[in-house]
């Protein structure tokens, strides 16, 4: 198991991103930002204070801030739009679509708020959907990181990244347990823990649980391996690969919809290159619903314990 | 610099150009083409300060154009030809399989002069601002121009634009509207009238230049320079300029019905027997 420090501190990822921001504005001054009025929320404010004229408030209006960012872009700024992740995704898809990942610009759209864990806003604001909608795009790299340190650092990954980006993570604080010091290697699967009956294969928030499946799998006399995806396209086929062969058996885990996120990409990579029976922590087709985000998680069936009683279930399968 | 002599042969060619485009691929817009070829004309082979020998997408120092009504492409493509930014010969192959002149203008095939797809409406405005708010940002004072259909002006990012480019004082960017009173589905005042036009903009805090006929070679120079010198004082400048959609070939003028219809070879024949020969065909 990675090594994981005792008392660990709970920080919000989007925390990790905005922090992420200032530090890749430092380092580069081409980095722009652009925000639509939620500045604060989506943790902008510090870049806008540091930067204040590398900082554009576009108001209300995340389809002109798609395309400004886009035309921003040409001269070789880096723009880093912010935003809740549906309304920089789902809302503006087709200028997405047209402007950035088309039109192949060096944008980078980043979601704060993304999944279920956004909480008492409720569905309206709950985007379950995001990671299907951007990774279907051609060009575009869609990055899921785990905690709020690992978001600072694919932060910085995405300011040296050339090229159309979707950055996803949420709003509440949960637990920083991966080292600040470790670069984000962008497409690089992340094994966590190494374990030969099952892999346990999970992105964002979820990765989490995984881990503490794991540990309660352990005293079961379970071995699982952990693996954190945090780069949803490029996908690590071969680490998925590599670790299905060894435990011949996968459970996938996200904070999003079951049909277009982490679990379908899985289950392409492995149907056409070594079909493994698989199970699934994700959210069912549905909506979500106003709840503090710790309800929401164990309403919805995104819990370690849901991981565990889907190991039990693929163990079955083998 | 061309004479007005000059840019007046060369719009003739690049309607000979639109129709034999159109009808070749048998597909396309030649309808607002028609109608925009003096502005394209003018734009760029008197207006804009951009050289096609050393064209860049960064564009720094260089006054920048984006077409937001994409699907005019039969004469961005005609007068970017006859502009040198790529061979006249490729004509031929607009709308056909591996082509650089795709339907819609395409950045994934690397023809000189595209910087920014578009088709997909309302949204060349955004970008323009963009790139004009980036040249702010480095202190370079060349100039962006966009290009603007009336029915696209329905579409709500466009107003979002505009309140943003009047907001933030964007003053080195001229966005002009082709204002031929046609769309799709029957005229713009029967599908979705466009109101007082000129008092929208200037109430969102733009400068206003009017030209009366967009299709007089005389009035698009004068209409642009005008725009041109109200630049740099504060306010974005928006140019409506009246148009009639098929101008230049009789039976295609003032109908909707040539906006997405190539000419057929009978109707081909009978264009061309109307639009001189100057520069040579392609």
């Amino acid at each position: 198991m990675i090594n994981i420090p005792e008392n660990i501190a709970m920080k919000d990822l989007r925390s990790g991103f905005g922090e992420g921001l200032v530090e890749a504005g430092r380092r580069n001054p081409n980095v722009v930002g652009l925000s639509a009025d939620v500045t604060g929320s989506v943790k902008m404010d510090g870049f806008a204070k540091t930067f204040p004229e590398r900082f554009v408030q576009c108001g209300i209006a995340e389809a002109n801030m798609t395309g400004i960012a886009a035309g921003m872009s040409l001269n070789g700024k880096i723009p880093f739009l912010g935003g809740f992740a549906e309304f920089v995704t789902g809302r503006i898809y087709d200028q997405i679509r047209q402007v950035v990942a088309y039109s192949n610009k060096n944008v980078k759209i980043c979601g704060s708020h993304a999944g279920i864990t956004l909480g008492e806003d409720g569905a309206t604001h709950q985007t379950m959907e995001d990671i299907g909608l951007m990774k279907a795009l051609p060009n575009m790299t869609v990055l899921v990181p785990c905690d709020a340190n690992q978001t600072f650092n694919a932060t910085l990954a995405a300011a040296e990244h050339n090229g159309p980006m979707y950055l996803r993570y949420g709003r509440p604080k949960m637990p920083n347990f991966t080292d600040i010091n470790e670069p984000f290697i962008i497409g690089k699967a992340q094994i966590l823990n190494e374990g030969s009956d099952v892999s346990i294969i999970a992105t964002g928030h979820m990765v989490w649980e995984a881990i503490q499946a794991a540990l309660a799998l352990e005293k079961e006399g379970v071995s699982a391996e952990v693996i954190n995806i945090h780069t949803i396209k490029p996908l690590d086929s071969e680490a998925i690969i590599a670790s299905a062969r060894k435990t011949g058996a996968v459970v996938t885990c996200e904070e999003h919809s079951l049909y277009n996120g982490l679990t379908d990409s899985v289950a392409h990579v492995l149907a056409t290159n070594c079909p493994t029976p698989m199970s699934f922590v994700a959210m069912e087709d549905r909506f979500g619903e106003s709840g503090t985000p710790a309800q929401l998680l164990e309403h919805f069936g995104l819990k370690s314990g849901n991981i565990v009683n889907a190991v039990h279930k693929v163990l079955k399968m083998k | 610099m061309k004479t007005l002599i000059e840019l007046q042969d060369i719009a003739k060619q690049v309607r000979r150009d639109i129709v034999r485009m159109t009808n070749k691929a048998k597909s396309g817009h030649p309808g607002g083409s028609l109608g925009c070829t003096e502005f394209m004309t003018a734009l760029h082979f008197n207006i804009m300060n951009a050289d096609p020998a050393r064209f860049t997408m960064e564009g720094r120092g260089e006054d920048m154009f984006f077409m937001s009504n994409g699907h005019i492409t039969p004469v961005l493509y005609s007068v970017m030809a006859r502009r040198g930014y790529f061979p006249v010969d490729e004509l031929n192959t607009f709308r056909f399989l591996g082509t650089r002149l795709q339907g819609h203008p395409s950045t994934a095939h690397n023809l000189p002069g595209i910087r920014m797809a578009s088709g997909s409406l309302g949204q060349g405005l955004s970008v323009a601002i963009g790139a004009a708010v980036a040249k702010k940002m480095d202190g370079d004072n060349s100039l962006v121009f966009s290009l603007h259909g009336d029915g696209e002006l329905e579409e709500g990012q466009i107003w979002e634009a505009v309140m943003f480019a009047g907001s933030k004082h964007v003053d080195n960017l001229i966005a002009t509207v082709d204002y031929n009173g046609q769309q799709i589905d029957g005229t713009v005042d029967a599908v979705m009238s466009l109101g007082n036009l000129q008092a929208k903009w200037e109430s969102f805090g733009w400068q206003v230049v009017n030209i009366a006929d967009g299709n007089d070679m005389q009035q698009v120079v004068d209409g642009l320079n005008a725009a041109k010198a109200l630049t740099g004082k504060g306010k974005p400048i928006c140019v409506i300029m009246k148009t009639e959609m098929g101008y230049g070939v009789d039976f295609m003028q003032g109908t909707n019905k040539y906006h997405g219809t190539p000419p057929s070879d009978e109707e081909l024949a009978k264009a061309l027997a109307q639009l001189p020969e100057t520069l040579g065909d392609y």
